[in-house]
């Protein structure tokens, strides 16, 4: 007998799949490996935990407007309100004005955790605005998590501030620790007064990032590395930032796809530089999974997003609706504290279900024949809570999940609407249907709590099983019920054969 | 001896924080430089401050009426290429 496969998987189990220990198993193991006080300062940070973003929501507030470096894969022309990507936003606020728009949105969304400064430029190259904005945040929002992301030009002459505002949480985006690499990245920086273009600049912004991560954790502030995955010109190198990342205490990294379209008037856009396709990230996150905890969930908020991870609430908190609210914040914050204790009473709930019932779900499937299956990606329908409880065609993403015979792992999102829901100048349309079937490209199953005939069958001619049999159920359990019925059903036999046989 | 901003402007402030001279502020719908007040760096700087921050191309121009950063010089995309990317989507 083989039990508790999913608390304590050893990797090297797959046929096929690319497992690795430190993020295959169950989702909620994604973080097991982390020291205790560590895992108490994400448990509800939506962005640093894979299971909290089911549950709580995070907002970004856009002080920070200025950048000291330019990327190819960004453009500075950022307002466009039917765009959800990095560096785009609506309405560039004052530290003021945040600081009220946090209020607001606290009080109105009860599972928000977290609050974070990440443009549309960078926020320390904006320092007076955003360290204003965090001081005041610290002092009138106690309760809420703070956190910045940067490219790390600036980062070190502001680690001592940021200490002192309590920001415990740092994101860094590193794309590259090869100048000459970089120098296909970044084609200038701000520095010392001066414009600098080429390999020289590069050199001078990884030098920057590697010191203010190397400074970050020897002040014991947690850090999450980003990294943009462009085909061709970093991908390969990336396996190597993972390593070096990790070595000087990143906790988590973050490798995400370029997002580059013409229409974007980004040099990666306009170039025709392509993005990578989900199964080539996957690979590669598994690929630097093994040097690595890989974040996955990451869904290239703009900088101005409010809500749980995957929606946008922004519309709801204008600068003319915030300035009508009356917010009673010492009372928003007597409810969110109950909330957020209900929230973690369940997920601890969870936690120890999913330790009864791992060993059993895995044995039967597993049951001397490990290694014969080949593991399976299904896409599942969620408005939150870790449950399947979305109609298919209400989904505007899918999450993805491998299910193998070592256990359920999350694998990543995939975008109905992708990236610009705006007019028609925004791209080819098609059929919102069309555009879900190729979204769920690699996928053998959809699970969802309802799907209406037409897509349906639609569904079934692409190869995707959908179904709706597992409606309000936890998603890892339903996935893993839908991967025993396709092995007793046969389907997933011939294939392991033909595995083994490869093998 | 001034430099100035035009309407291509995405305020974006990274200018106004690094003017030696305190010579620009969000007047209209963008951002403007005081004639009076702008030294062109002129002794405070070997690069004219707001021109070696400015992310966008023919925002800034120099006191001849040129631009500081003509097109392609900071996306590195060639003019003629950004030109027929935008022909592309305008046939769509």
């Amino acid at each position: 007998m083989e039990l508790s496969v999913l608390g304590q998987n050893n990797g090297g189990q797959h046929s096929a799949g690319g497992c690795s220990s430190s993020s295959c198993g169950s989702t909620h193991d994604q973080l097991s490996h982390l020291p205790e006080n560590i895992r108490a300062k994400v448990q509800n940070h939506p962005c640093y935990s894979e299971e909290a973003h089911h549950y709580f929501a995070r907002m970004h507030v856009a002080v920070a407007p200025a950048c000291n470096i330019q990327c190819h894969y960004c453009n500075r022309k950022y307002d466009c309100a039917n765009e959800s990507r990095p560096g785009v936003v609506s309405e560039v606020l004052t530290p003021e004005q945040a600081v009220k728009k946090v209020k607001a949105v606290a009080a109105a969304i009860p599972q928000m955790s977290v609050l974070g400064i990440a443009g549309p430029g960078d926020p320390l190259a904006n320092p007076k605005r955003t360290l204003d904005t965090f001081r005041m945040l610290s002092e009138q929002a106690p309760d809420i998590k703070l956190c910045v992301s940067t490219n790390g030009l600036a980062l070190p002459e502001c680690v001592e501030e940021l200490a002192k505002h309590n920001i415990d949480h740092v994101t860094i985006t590193i794309n590259c620790v090869d100048p000459e690499i970089g120098a296909k990245i970044y084609p200038w920086i701000y520095w010392n007064n001066k414009r600098i273009r080429g390999v020289k600049a590069a050199k001078i912004l990884i030098e920057q990032q590697q010191k203010g991560l190397e400074m970050l954790v020897a002040r014991g502030i947690l850090v999450k590395v980003n990294s943009v995955m462009i085909p061709g010109v970093n991908d390969e190198h990336l396996k190597e930032v993972s390593k070096i990342v990790k070595a000087k205490g990143a906790f988590l990294h973050n490798v995400m796809p370029l997002i580059a379209e013409p229409e974007h008037g980004t040099f990666y856009g306009v170039m025709g530089q392509r993005s990578p396709e989900p199964e080539e990230l996957q690979d590669l996150q598994d690929a630097c999974a093994g040097d690595m905890n890989m974040m996955r969930h990451c869904r290239q908020c703009r900088a101005d997003a409010v809500g749980m991870l995957g929606e946008d609430r922004g519309d709801e908190f204008t600068l003319d609706k915030i300035e009508s609210m009356e917010i009673d914040y010492e009372a928003a914050m007597v409810k969110r504290a109950a909330i957020h204790a209900a929230i973690k009473e369940e997920l601890d709930e969870k936690a120890a279900k999913k330790e009864r019932l791992a060993g059993l779900s895995v044995a039967s499937v597993q049951n001397g024949t490990s290694g014969r299956y080949r593991p399976v990606l299904m896409a599942v329908a969620t408005s939150g809570g870790g449950l399947i409880n979305q109609h298919f065609g209400h989904a505007t993403e899918f999450l993805v999940y491998e299910a193998s015979p070592s256990g359920v792992r999350f694998i990543g999102h995939r975008r109905v609407d992708q990236y610009c829901v705006g007019n028609d100048t925004c791209g080819e349309k098609e059929s919102a249907l069309a555009g879900s079937i190729r979204a769920l490209k690699g996928c053998e199953a959809v699970l969802c709590s309802k799907i209406g005939f037409e897509p349906w069958s639609d569904l079934e001619t692409a190869g995707i099983q959908p179904n709706g049999e597992h409606a309000m159920e936890p998603i890892e359990e339903a996935v893993m019920a839908v991967y025993r019925e396709m092995i007793e059903s046969g389907r997933l036999e011939n294939d392991g054969a033909l595995l083994q046989a490869k093998a | 001896m001034a430099l100035k901003i035009v309407e291509s402007c995405v305020n974006c402030w990274a200018c106004v924080d690094v003017c030696p001279s305190e010579a620009i502020s969000l007047a209209g719908p963008h951002f403007e430089i005081s004639a009076s007040k702008c030294t062109e760096c002129d002794g405070d700087y070997a690069e004219k401050q707001c021109a070696s921050i400015c992310p966008v191309e023919g925002a800034i121009l120099l006191a001849d009426g040129t631009p500081a950063n003509p097109p392609g010089s900071l996306t590195g995309i060639p003019p003629e290429r950004l030109a027929e990317a935008m022909r592309e989507i305008q046939a769509r």
